[in-house]
């Protein structure tokens, strides 16, 4: 369950104010699957890094499975996150000369959790890349890194998986994939929050909130999703 | 973070940038290499110069002198009842010999050839105070010394000059020194020259037949039970010839005290400066390398920045960032100290087995490593990864995860 509560978010670029979220108030269910849209300036990328505990608002509240986590010190929101966030990032960021599993292995090694091997495996397996395990990340196409990211958000288990712009660097086939992959996600449980400026994207998820301007514009259910389709 | 996972980690952070890694550690080896290689040098010169003077370093030697001030006392010489005042009991704990002894030089002839030797007359306890061995035949003993024997025994020049190679040849043969023929009764073993161009023979009979004088001797050596004794024997040696000589002032002393344990003392003290003032000079080198490290690491903080932007993003806290960078610069600087200390200890074996082979002068040079040279100059570099890791670990660590992970 996670609750944003009037979260407001300024910057201070020298003198200027940059007020990058205003009054922002956002609750997603377990479960959910979430589209997060809005062109660029909308104040997206701050809201998910609010969302991913990247950054903390300056004002208001974020309720993140009951915890207020809008005025934790750096080092417990890097706990928040070992335990509760799974980012996917437009450009996988996969830790480069490090293996497939030592990469999926990696949040493992941080939370200080053991059977790290095992379970990395098995997460591997379940986004199809059992055999690839030993493979560094330039040995892997952008679709299979995404899927290393994915298995590596998905290792410790978290609250939310976070993706931003997930397909924004694969080409339509590897992006059908991966959506698919989301989706299956979904579908087991697992809350997805997709950053997406694309329209397409944004079709298939169970919920679209559109911003604009550090508002949010519109937050609709879609009744009529679309099937992901090449 | 488990120190395995961090470790590996580094590892494959320092494997990254084989030559860069390799050649910042290069700044280190040079370092710790220098500082053991010049301390083992300083050791060596010091251990060999001891061992070769440290069976001599418990005697002191009288000799007289003409230094006087006008219109003083005459000088008095040593005469052989300053000997026996020198051996007075309550001195006997502290002093094991008194040796009175004559030198000159004369002229040595057989039937065939002749050799200008120092010719020393001395008492039975005279080779073994001066260290020596004999090669062949005997020294003479406390009856021929009694007696004033015509006895005498060569150095090992005087005797291969004389009677060829073989020691034993001179064994019984005659010589003539000063129209008067001695017996050769044995040949002593070579400690180098000059040492090996004596001729020793007992007291009285170098007084009697060589050089005359009654009963001045021109050298007296004593020797302390211990080295450690020296500088009290000295004073008392000194203080009991003062009242014989009746020498109230210091600077009116007619004899001369010597002892060359204040010589090694006075070595040994220049030796640990100088050794000390390399291995800093070394250092200097070890400094460099620590701001390498520094430079080092402060670049490969910046090339993963975005590195530790995901690193953040997936869980690691500030203290887990820390110990990666502290750790990959530890490991960098350390395994340099590491291979430095090999090299050190390795270039230092081979001074050691090479320096015989320049000649026996070039044998005091031959390098002996000593331990504390190795532990603190691989402490030191430890240090240097802890000192020098320490500001751009921290700089990584405090990186915040938003703008580290839009860095290109």
């Amino acid at each position: 369950m996670i609750q944003l509560e009037d979260v407001t978010k300024i910057y201070r670029m020298g003198s200027v104010e940059v007020r990058a979220l205003y009054g922002v108030d956002l609750s997603i269910d377990d479960g959910d699957l979430v589209a997060i849209m809005g062109p660029s300036g909308s104040g997206k990328t701050t809201l998910m890094n609010i969302l991913g505990c990247l950054d903390i608002p300056t004002s208001g509240r974020y309720l993140l499975d009951g915890t207020d986590v809008s005025t934790l010190s750096d080092n417990r929101l890097a706990k928040i996150r070992s335990r509760k966030i799974g980012f996917v990032f437009q450009s996988f960021n996969l830790i480069p000369r490090t293996s497939a599993i030592r990469n999926v292995e990696l949040p493992l090694v941080y939370a200080g959790a053991h059977d790290r091997r095992a379970r990395a495996r098995s997460v591997l397996e379940q986004v199809g890349l059992g055999e690839r395990e030993k493979h560094m990340p330039n040995e892997l196409s952008g679709g299979q890194q995404q899927r290393v990211a994915i298995a590596r958000a998905l290792i410790n288990d978290p609250t939310m998986l976070l993706a931003d712009e997930p397909t924004g660097n694969l080409d339509t086939a590897s992006s059908v994939d991966i959506l698919k992959l989301l989706g299956a996600l979904n579908d087991a449980g697992r809350t997805v929050v997709i950053i997406t400026h694309e329209e397409e994207i944004a079709r298939f998820a169970k919920r679209v909130v559109r911003l604009r301007d550090g508002r949010i514009e519109s937050d609709q259910v879609q009744r009529n999703r679309s099937e992901v389709s090449a | 973070m488990n120190l395995r996972e961090a470790l590996r980690i580094a590892m494959r952070g320092l494997r990254a940038n084989r030559l860069r890694s390799a050649l910042t550690m290069l700044g280190i080896i040079i370092g710790v290499a220098a500082v053991i290689l010049l301390v083992a040098l300083g050791n060596g010169l010091k251990t060999s110069v001891n061992a070769q003077l440290e069976p001599l370093a418990n005697l002191i030697t009288i000799v007289p002198t003409v230094g006087n001030v006008p219109g003083g006392a005459a000088p008095k010489d040593l005469i052989d009842a300053d000997v026996a005042a020198l051996q007075e009991p309550a001195l006997a704990d502290q002093i094991d010999a008194v040796i009175p002894a004559t030198t000159g030089r004369a002229l040595i002839e057989t039937d065939s050839w002749r050799f200008r030797a120092n010719v020393v007359g001395s008492t039975e306890s005279w080779i073994e105070v001066n260290n020596q061995d004999m090669a062949a035949g005997s020294f003479f003993d406390e009856a021929q010394a009694r007696s004033g024997a015509k006895v005498v025994v060569l150095g090992p020049s005087v005797a291969t000059y004389l009677f060829g190679d073989d020691p034993a040849a001179a064994l019984n043969q005659t010589v003539r020194m000063n129209r008067q023929t001695f017996r050769v009764i044995g040949v002593m073993q070579s400690v180098g020259e000059p040492g090996d161009s004596v001729a020793v023979m007992p007291l009285d009979t170098a007084r009697r037949y060589i050089f005359g004088g009654g009963d001045k001797i021109n050298q007296i050596v004593v020797q302390a039970a211990q080295a450690s004794a020296v500088p009290a024997v000295q004073d008392e040696v000194i203080r009991i010839l003062s009242e014989r000589h009746r020498i109230k002032d210091s600077a009116n002393r007619d004899f001369e005290v010597q002892s060359l344990r204040s010589r090694l003392d006075s070595f040994n003290q220049i030796l640990r400066i100088l050794t000390l003032f390399t291995a800093a000079v070394a250092a200097i080198s070890l400094l460099v390398g620590a701001i390498g490290v520094l430079n080092i690491m402060l670049v490969s903080v910046t090339e993963r920045t975005r590195e530790i932007g995901i690193r953040k993003a997936i869980g690691a806290t500030r203290r887990a960032v820390l110990e990666q960078f502290l750790i990959e610069s530890i490991v960098l600087a350390g395994l340099g100290g590491l291979i430095g200390v090999v090299v050190g200890v390795g270039l230092s074996a081979l001074g050691a087995r090479l320096a015989p082979s320049f000649g026996p002068t070039f044998e005091s040079f031959a390098p002996a490593v000593t331990i504390p040279s190795i532990v603190v100059s691989f402490g030191i570099s430890l240090a240097i990864g802890l000192i020098a890791g320490g500001y751009p670990a921290n700089r990584a660590a405090r990186l915040r995860p938003i703008e580290a992970l839009r860095y290109q």
